[in-house]
C-alpha cells in the first residue's frame, strides 16, 4: 500500500464512521420533527434528546477529522472541490450550525415555546446537512469538480447523481436513528414508543432501500465510471448492502431491536465503502488520482502518525463514551 | 500619500471579487469563534477547582457552582463546536488559493488539533451526562483530559497563525512549493510566544467574565457564599493570566520588529524611522501625517526594540504595496496593550488591598468594574486578533502569499457573508436568552432544568445534564 493510498483510506474511514455515527445523529431530527405535537411528541423527544445528547458532539468530530485529513494529506483536490461545491457546502455548513446551536438551546429552554422553536430548527436542520453532504458525495463521485477547481457552481451538484446521493444520504441517516432509536425506546421500557418507531422505521427503510436500486439505473448515463466500478470492483459491497439492508427489516418486523442495530450499521457502511471502492483510484472522479492528489510525502508520513494517535487515544475514549451510554445508570432519567 | 491611496486603489480594483467578503466573513466567524474557543480551553479548569473543592471538602456550595457551570458549558460549547466547525469549512470555502498551495505545508497542527478536538467532545459528554452517574472521583477526572485538550488545542490552531507570521518548514523553486516539512513548520519560530500569549489569554477572558457575573450579583446585594466563591475562583485564574500576560506580551512584540518591520511600523504608527523612537500614543494617520497623538521620547525604543538606540523602522521604509492598514493595526494594538495593562492593575490593586485586610468586593466602585473587566478582556483578545492579523496584511503567509491571492474567485460571496451575519446574530441571541433564563430559574431555586418537550404538568423531561 502507498503512503498516498494509506492515508486515503484512513480519510475515508473518517468519512463511513461518520455516515454512521454522525449520520445517526442527524437522522433523529426526522423524527424530532414528525413526532407530533408537544404533548403527544414529548416522549420521543426526550428519549431522542438523552440518545444523542452525550454523543453528538464526539460523533461530529469525525467531519472535522476528514476535512483536515483531506486538505492536509491531499490539498489541491481540497481546494478544487471547496471551490467548486461552494453551494451545497455553505447550506450543509448551515445546517450543522443549526443544528448543534438549536439541540444544545432547546435542552436548556425555559419555556414550550422556546423549545418549540429550537426544536424545528433543530430537526429541520437535522435533515439539511446530510442531503447536501449527500450532493457533495455525489458531485465528487459523478467527475463533476474539475482538477482546476471553479468549476459550475449549479451545474456542479444540480445533477442526477448528486441529487439521488443528497436523498440517499438523509434515508440512510434516518434508518440508522430509528433503529437506534427503536433499540433505545424499547432498551428503557417505552414499549409503545418503540412499536410505533419501528413502524416508521421500516416505511423509511423501504423507501430508502428502493431508492438506492432506482439510483443505479440514472448513474449508468450520469456517473459512468462510479457505475462501474459499482458494478464491478464494488459489487461484492452492494450486494452485502442489500442483504444487510434486507435483514435489517427482517429483524425489525421481528421486534430483534439489539441485532437490528448491527445489520443497519452493515448495510449503510457498505454502501458508503461502496462508493469509495467504486470511484477508486479516482479522488476526484475523472480528473485526479489519488496518487495525484497527493500532497507531500513527510506530511502524508506525519498524518499517518495522527492516525496511530488516534487509535490509541481517541478510539478507546470513544468506545468508554458509548459503553457508559450503554450501561444501566445511563439508561435511565 | 496621493501615490499611496492611488497604489490602493488599484490594489482593490485588481482584487478577486471574493476578497472583500472572504475577510469579512472570517474576521465575523473568527471574532465570534475564539470567545467560545477561551471557554473551550480555560473554563474545564475553573470547573475542576469547584468541582474538586466541592467532593473533597464536602461543600455544597463549590459543587452547586460546579453543577451550574457544567451546565453553562454545555451550551457554550455545542456553539464553540460548530462555530468552529464553520472556520474548518472556511478555511478551504473562503481561502482555496491558500488551502490548495499549502494545506499540506499547514495542515498537520490542524490534524493534531482534530484529536484534542475529539478528546474534549467525548469526555465533555461523559462529564456532562455523568452526574450522579458515575463514582464522584472518576467523574470529576474527566475535566482533565478536557483541560489539557484546551492546551494541546491551543497549541496546534495558534501554530498554523504563527506559521502564517513566521512561515517556514518548506522552500518555493520556481513558483511550486517543495521541500515541506511539516514538523519544522508545525515547531516554528514564532508558535511558542503566541501560543503561551493566547492561551493565557483565554484564561484572562474566561476568569474576567465568570467573575464578572459574579461580581454583578453583589452589586443587587446577592452577597452569599455563592457569589463569593463564585467570584473569587475565576478571578483568581484572571489574576495570574493578568500578570503574567504583559511580559509574555512584551517578549513576543519584541520578535515582530525584526520578523515583520511593517507590523511594528504600524503598532507604533512610526511614520519615519526615528533613532531612538518615541512611543506613540493614540493617534491617527490621515494623508501621511499623524494627528492627535501623544508622543513620550525614546520610550518606544525601549519597550519595542529593548534598546535605547534602536529604532523602529519607519512606514517610509516599506513599499506602498506591502504596508498593512495602518490606522487599524495601530489603535487595535494600543487598546489591546491598554486595556491589558489596566487589569493588571486593577488585579494588583485588588490583592494588595486585601493583604492590607481591606476586600474591595465591599467596594461598589470596585464590584462595577470587576463586571466591566470581562467585556474589557473580550475586546483586548479581539483587538489583539486585529492588530495581529490586520499588521500582517497584505500578506496571508507573511513575505510569501498574499491576501487577493489567497481568496476565493468566487462572486456570490457577500451573500454568504449575509447569511453568516445573520446567523451569528441569531445563535448570539439564541446563547444570551437561553443562559439568562438558566440564570433566573437557578435564582428562582430550579436546580434541575427540565427540558420543557411537553405541557406543563407531564412528567417528562425529567433528564438531567
Amino acid at each position: 500500500m502507498t503512503l498516498p493510498l494509506a492515508v486515503a483510506a484512513a480519510l475515508f474511514a473518517g468519512v463511513v464512521i461518520y455516515a454512521l455515527f454522525g449520520g445517526a445523529d442527524f437522522g433523529s431530527g426526522y423524527f424530532d420533527l414528525t413526532a407530533g405535537g408537544a404533548k403527544q411528541g414529548s416522549e420521543l423527544r426526550t428519549l431522542i434528546d438523552h440518545s444523542i445528547g452525550p454523543v453528538w458532539e464526539a460523533n461530529h468530530v469525525w467531519l472535522i477529522y476528514v476535512l483536515v485529513m483531506w486538505w492536509t494529506g491531499f490539498p489541491t483536490a481540497f481546494a478544487a472541490a471547496m471551490s467548486t461545491l461552494i453551494v451545497p457546502l455553505m447550506l450543509a455548513l448551515l445546517g450543522i450550525v443549526l443544528r448543534g446551536a438549536s439541540f444544545a438551546f432547546r435542552k436548556y429552554s425555559a419555556t414550550l415555546g422556546q423549545a418549540r422553536l429550537f426544536g424545528i430548527v433543530f430537526a429541520g436542520s437535522s435533515l439539511i446537512t446530510p442531503f447536501f453532504l449527500g450532493a457533495v458525495a455525489g458531485a465528487v463521485a459523478s467527475g463533476r469538480v474539475p482538477a482546476r477547481g471553479q468549476g459550475g457552481v449549479w451545474s456542479s451538484w444540480l445533477t442526477p447523481t448528486s441529487l439521488f446521493g443528497g436523498v440517499i444520504a438523509v434515508g440512510t441517516c434516518v434508518l440508522l436513528a430509528g433503529v437506534f432509536l427503536t433499540a433505545d425506546a424499547a432498551r428503557s421500557g417505552h414499549g409503545a414508543l418503540a412499536d410505533s418507531l419501528r413502524r416508521r422505521t421500516l416505511a423509511v427503510g423501504v423507501v430508502t432501500g428502493a431508492v438506492v436500486f432506482v439510483a443505479l439505473v440514472p448513474i449508468q448515463h450520469d456517473a459512468p465510471t462510479l457505475a462501474a466500478g459499482l458494478e464491478g470492483r464494488a459489487a461484492p459491497l452492494v450486494v452485502l448492502s442489500a442483504v444487510a439492508g434486507t435483514g435489517t427489516l427482517a429483524l425489525l418486523f421481528r421486534r430483534r431491536y439489539a441485532v437490528a442495530r448491527l445489520t443497519a450499521v452493515v448495510a449503510v457502511a457498505t454502501v458508503v465503502l461502496g462508493w469509495g471502492v467504486g470511484q477508486y483510484p479516482w479522488m476526484l472522479v475523472d480528473e485526479v488520482s489519488i496518487a495525484d492528489a497527493a500532497g507531500a510525502s513527510a506530511t502524508l508520513a506525519g498524518l499517518l502518525i495522527v492516525v496511530a494517535l488516534a487509535l490509541v487515544v481517541v478510539v478507546p475514549a470513544l468506545a468508554y463514551l458509548f459503553l457508559l451510554t450503554q450501561t444501566e445508570p445511563w439508561t435511565h432519567d | 500619500m496621493l501615490e499611496h491611496a492611488a497604489a490602493i486603489q488599484s490594489l482593490i480594483a485588481d482584487a478577486p471579487p471574493g476578497l472583500l467578503p472572504a475577510r469579512e466573513q472570517m474576521a465575523l466567524s473568527l471574532g465570534w469563534h475564539i470567545i467560545l474557543a477561551c471557554f473551550g480551553v480555560a473554563f474545564p479548569s475553573m470547573i475542576y477547582v469547584v468541582h474538586r473543592r466541592g467532593i473533597v471538602r464536602g461543600d455544597p456550595v463549590a459543587l452547586g457552582l460546579a453543577q451550574r457551570w457544567a451546565k453553562v458549558s454545555a451550551v457554550l460549547f455545542a456553539i464553540g463546536a460548530v462555530s468552529g466547525t464553520v472556520l474548518s469549512f472556511e478555511m478551504g470555502l473562503l481561502w482555496p488559493g491558500l488551502m490548495g498551495r499549502f494545506g499540506d505545508v499547514l495542515g498537520l497542527p490542524f490534524a493534531f488539533e482534530g484529536l484534542s478536538f475529539f478528546v474534549e467532545a467525548i469526555f465533555l459528554g461523559i462529564y456532562l451526562y455523568g452526574w450522579n452517574r458515575m463514582p464522584p472521583r472518576r467523574h470529576l477526572a474527566m475535566l482533565l483530559p478536557m483541560a489539557s485538550a484546551g492546551v494541546v488545542g491551543t497549541f496546534c490552531v495558534v501554530s498554523v497563525n504563527a506559521w502564517m507570521n513566521n512561515p517556514t518548514g518548506f522552500r518555493i523553486v520556481a513558483g511550486e512549493v517543495t521541500d515541506v516539512n511539516p514538523w519544522r513548520a508545525m515547531f516554528n519560530d514564532g508558535v511558542w510566544l503566541q501560543f503561551a500569549h493566547m492561551w493565557v489569554g483565554a484564561f484572562m477572558v474566561v476568569g474576567f467574565i465568570v467573575a464578572g457575573v459574579y461580581a454583578a450579583g453583589m452589586l443587587r446585594g446577592r452577597r452569599d457564599a455563592h457569589h463569593r466563591l463564585g467570584f473569587r475562583v475565576p478571578f483568581v485564574f484572571a489574576t495570574v493570566a493578568a500578570l503574567a500576560q504583559p511580559l509574555i506580551g512584551h517578549v513576543l512584540g519584541l520578535r515582530v520588529g525584526d520578523t515583520q518591520p511593517s507590523k511594528l511600523a504600524a503598532f507604533e504608527l512610526a511614520t519615519t524611522t526615528e533613532s531612538p523612537s518615541p512611543l506613540r500614543l493614540g493617534g491617527v494617520l490621515i494623508d501621511g501625517k499623524v494627528h492627535g497623538s501623544i508622543d513620550i521620547p525614546l520610550l518606544g525604543s525601549i519597550i519595542s526594540r529593548n534598546s535605547f538606540t534602536k529604532p523602529v523602522k519607519g512606514l517610509d521604509t516599506i513599499p506602498a504595496a506591502d504596508q498593512p492598514p495602518v490606522n487599524i493595526t495601530h489603535l487595535a494594538f494600543q487598546s489591546m496593550v491598554g486595556i491589558g495593562t489596566l487589569l493588571a492593575l486593577v488585579v494588583v490593586l485588588f490583592w494588595w488591598a486585601l493583604w492590607r485586610r481591606r476586600d474591595l468586593t465591599d467596594s461598589l466602585w470596585f464590584l462595577r468594574f470587576a463586571v466591566v473587566a470581562g467585556p474589557l478582556a473580550v475586546i483586548a483578545l479581539e483587538c489583539g486578533w486585529i492588530a495581529t492579523e490586520v499588521g500582517r496584511q497584505p500578506w496571508v503567509v507573511w513575505g510569501i502569499l498574499r491576501t487577493r491571492d489567497a481568496a476565493s474567485l468566487s462572486t456570490g460571496l457577500w451573500w454568504s457573508y449575509a447569511g453568516a451575519f445573520v446567523v451569528y446574530a441569531g445563535m448570539t441571541v439564541g446563547a444570551v436568552v437561553v443562559l439568562r433564563s438558566m440564570a433566573r430559574r437557578w435564582r428562582a431555586g430550579e436546580e434541575d432544568l427540565p427540558s420543557p418537550y411537553g405541557p406543563e404538568g407531564t412528567p417528562v423531561g425529567q433528564a438531567r445534564s
